[in-house]
């Protein structure tokens, strides 16, 4: 049996960071937990985990500040984005900071820890909502020229955009590998192109969610 | 969808934490989007040619308020100034007075003792008087009290009107009265009575003019104030009224009905849905008017009576004409047996709408079942769902096998 993966879990409410232990015990290792941005930076450097479970929305700067404060001192560290907000900006912002993928804190236990064991495993993760929030970021250019200097980045393939539909229709990548007739391996390397595409793109709507964003703070 | 936010208008402030004298050109600078570098240039050339520039600044600085967010931070040589007492910036106003009327002199510009004097002494005294009133205004506005929740701003306000010291005011008073007396006495217009009696008026309004002008501006400010802080406490009392009406009453709902689970999820559930709907508030979307809100609109009120979450993605919109209303009434229906077969597990609905075309899929995780082996008598998701669209030239299609779950897809416009 391979190891666990080993997890930080960052969080403001003490008790969100209690339930989601619970959840994950015995099916992640979690090295520790932290409730604000200080601290959780200091521990994410010093306990080097694989996946750090991020909240979205937190005092001094949230979620991206962390990403911002261990990304150039640990990049091995993968992030994945734990929220209760579904506003496309918070979503799309924390996303360009670098998490791997993110996910509602309705999610059950199972579900997350296997979100967990593939964002450690170098994949991303889209929930359906996620998904739907990128195609609605990149819809309204098929057929148009892409008037934009890199519009290799700034477009989804069909077969992306294909892979996408079926997450925001709450396939799994399983499933979605038996329809589409390729490989799960095939599926997520998709995802991690789209996930790519969402940092790196200059896409207009994509800047103006992330701009947005440091206005409202 | 994504809308740009509004940037606040600014009021008009003078602004400390830039100030080189009294700030006043950097806070007109940014108001005006001009440097305050600018400006100050400005002043200063207009001060050299003419002196015009310095009546200017001074006037400037007397109506603009200054940023009560900054009081800490002063000018470079406003900090100097900001903490002489009132007489002393008032004998500095006379000296001031004085050599630029000695300089007029010395061009050969001398307009006579009976207007020198009294002018020198007015100065004294309107400095006095205007100078207590911006020391009152910026001892009886800390920031703390001002972030005082339910501190009304009547209080503040006569905090603020009580604190000048009187005995200063009073002199400064009494200074301008005396000049104006020294002014009508020097003219000779308290001698005989009947030789000048528009001059004495005018003196006398000028005077009082000088002596209520502080008080006079104060009390406008104040209102402005005042108005300010009761719209603060109006937003902050409707944020109060719906936690009140929604949050809390649902919670004590909730502990009512702790022994029922579903029913709880079920208002858990329909709680978010208001709460974030509150919190996105801005453009948003009708049902009456916008197919992506109309389902999800239908959705909420399928979840609200069976107590089943159910998941609504939406990409893209479009209008709600009859054939999107089709849409979402096979929408409903699908998600309708949806809940019905399979209540304890995941249901979502996608809807990707694009120009005229519009694709939902409503999908489930339950049992799934064996379409060809449905009783002919028993079809009513077929009938009202398959016949529903094609009378609108859509289609509609199930995918379904015993252990897969169920999804259904409604298309329209493609």
């Amino acid at each position: 049996m391979s190891a666990l993966p080993r997890v930080v879990l960052v969080d403001d409410h003490g008790l969100f960071r209690a339930g989601v232990r619970a959840e994950l015990d015995g099916l992640v290792d979690i090295a520790g937990d932290a409730g604000a941005v200080g601290e959780a930076i200091e521990l994410i450097v010093e306990a080097e985990p694989d996946v750090v479970l991020l909240d979205v929305q937190m005092p001094d700067g949230g979620g991206a500040e962390v990403i911002r404060g261990v990304a150039p001192r640990r990049p091995a560290v993968r992030f994945l984005a734990l929220s209760v907000s579904d506003a496309p900006e918070d979503v799309i912002s924390i996303i360009r900071a670098g998490a791997r993928g993110y996910v509602t804190k309705t999610i059950s236990g199972p579900e997350l820890a296997d979100a967990v064991h593939r964002v450690a495993s170098g994949d991303a993760v889209f929930s359906p909502r996620l998904a739907g929030f990128v195609l609605d970021a990149f819809a309204g250019q098929e057929g148009a020229a892409p008037s934009v200097t890199d519009p290799e980045l700034d477009q989804l393939t069909a077969r992306e955009r294909e892979v996408l539909r079926h997450i925001a229709r709450g396939y799994m990548y399983k499933e979605i590998a038996l329809r589409l007739g390729i490989s799960a391996k095939t599926v997520e390397a998709h995802v991690s192109a789209v996930l790519r595409k969402l940092q790196l793109s200059n896409r207009h709507e994509l800047s103006r969610w992330a701009v947005q964003r440091g206005w409202v703070e | 969808m994504v809308t740009v936010p509004e940037t606040r208008a600014t009021p008009l402030r003078r602004s400390r934490s830039g100030a080189v004298l009294g700030g006043v050109c950097a806070g007109l600078g940014p108001r005006m989007g001009v440097d305050p570098l600018l400006l100050r240039v400005g002043f200063v050339i207009a001060s050299v040619a003419g002196g015009i520039g310095i009546g200017l600044y001074v006037v400037c600085w007397a109506l603009i308020p200054a940023d009560p967010d900054a009081a800490a931070a002063e000018g470079r040589f406003g900090r100097v100034l900001g903490r002489r007492e009132s007489w002393q910036v008032a004998a500095g106003i006379v000296l001031l007075m004085l050599a630029a009327l000695l300089l007029f002199r010395a061009w050969g510009i001398w307009v006579g003792d009976a207007v020198v004097w009294p002018l020198v002494l007015a100065s004294g005294g309107g400095a006095l008087i205007w100078r207590q009133s911006q020391g009152a205004e910026i001892v009886a506005t800390p920031p703390e009290q001002r972030a005082t929740p339910g501190g009304g701003a009547g209080r503040t306000r006569r905090f603020r009107l009580a604190r000048p010291s009187l005995g200063i005011v009073a002199l400064g008073a009494a200074l301008v009265v005396g000049a104006a007396l020294v002014f009508l006495w020097l003219n000779g217009a308290l001698v005989t009575p009947n030789r000048d009696v528009t001059l004495a008026v005018f003196v006398v309004v000028a005077a009082l003019a000088l002596i209520l002008a502080p008080w006079w501006l104060r009390l406008g400010r104040g209102l402005t104030e005042e108005r300010a802080e009761r719209i603060r406490t109006q937003e902050r009392a409707e944020m109060a009224a719906h936690l009140h009406d929604s949050v809390l009453q649902t919670l004590a709902l909730m502990q009512k009905r702790a022994g029922d689970p579903r029913e709880v999820a079920a208002l858990a559930r329909r709680q978010e849905r208001e709460l974030r709907a509150w919190l996105n508030a801005g453009p948003r979307r009708e049902p009456g008017a916008s197919l992506a809100a109309a389902l999800e609109a239908s959705v909420a009120e399928i979840e609200d009576a069976h107590g089943v979450p159910v998941e609504v993605v939406a990409v893209g919109d479009r209008p709600l004409d009859e054939h999107a209303q089709a849409l979402v009434a096979a929408t409903r229906e699908a998600v309708l047996n949806a809940v019905k077969f399979a209540p304890d597990a995941a249901i979502s609905v996608y809807a990707e709408m694009q120009g005229a075309r519009a694709e939902v899929f409503v999908r489930d995780r339950g049992p799934g079942f064996d379409l060809d082996a449905v009783p002919a008598d028993r079809r009513g998701l077929r009938e009202s769902v398959l016949g529903r669209m094609e009378r609108h030239g859509g289609s509609a299609a199930i995918h379904t096998r015993p252990g897969e779950g169920t999804e259904v897809e409604l298309v329209i416009g493609g």
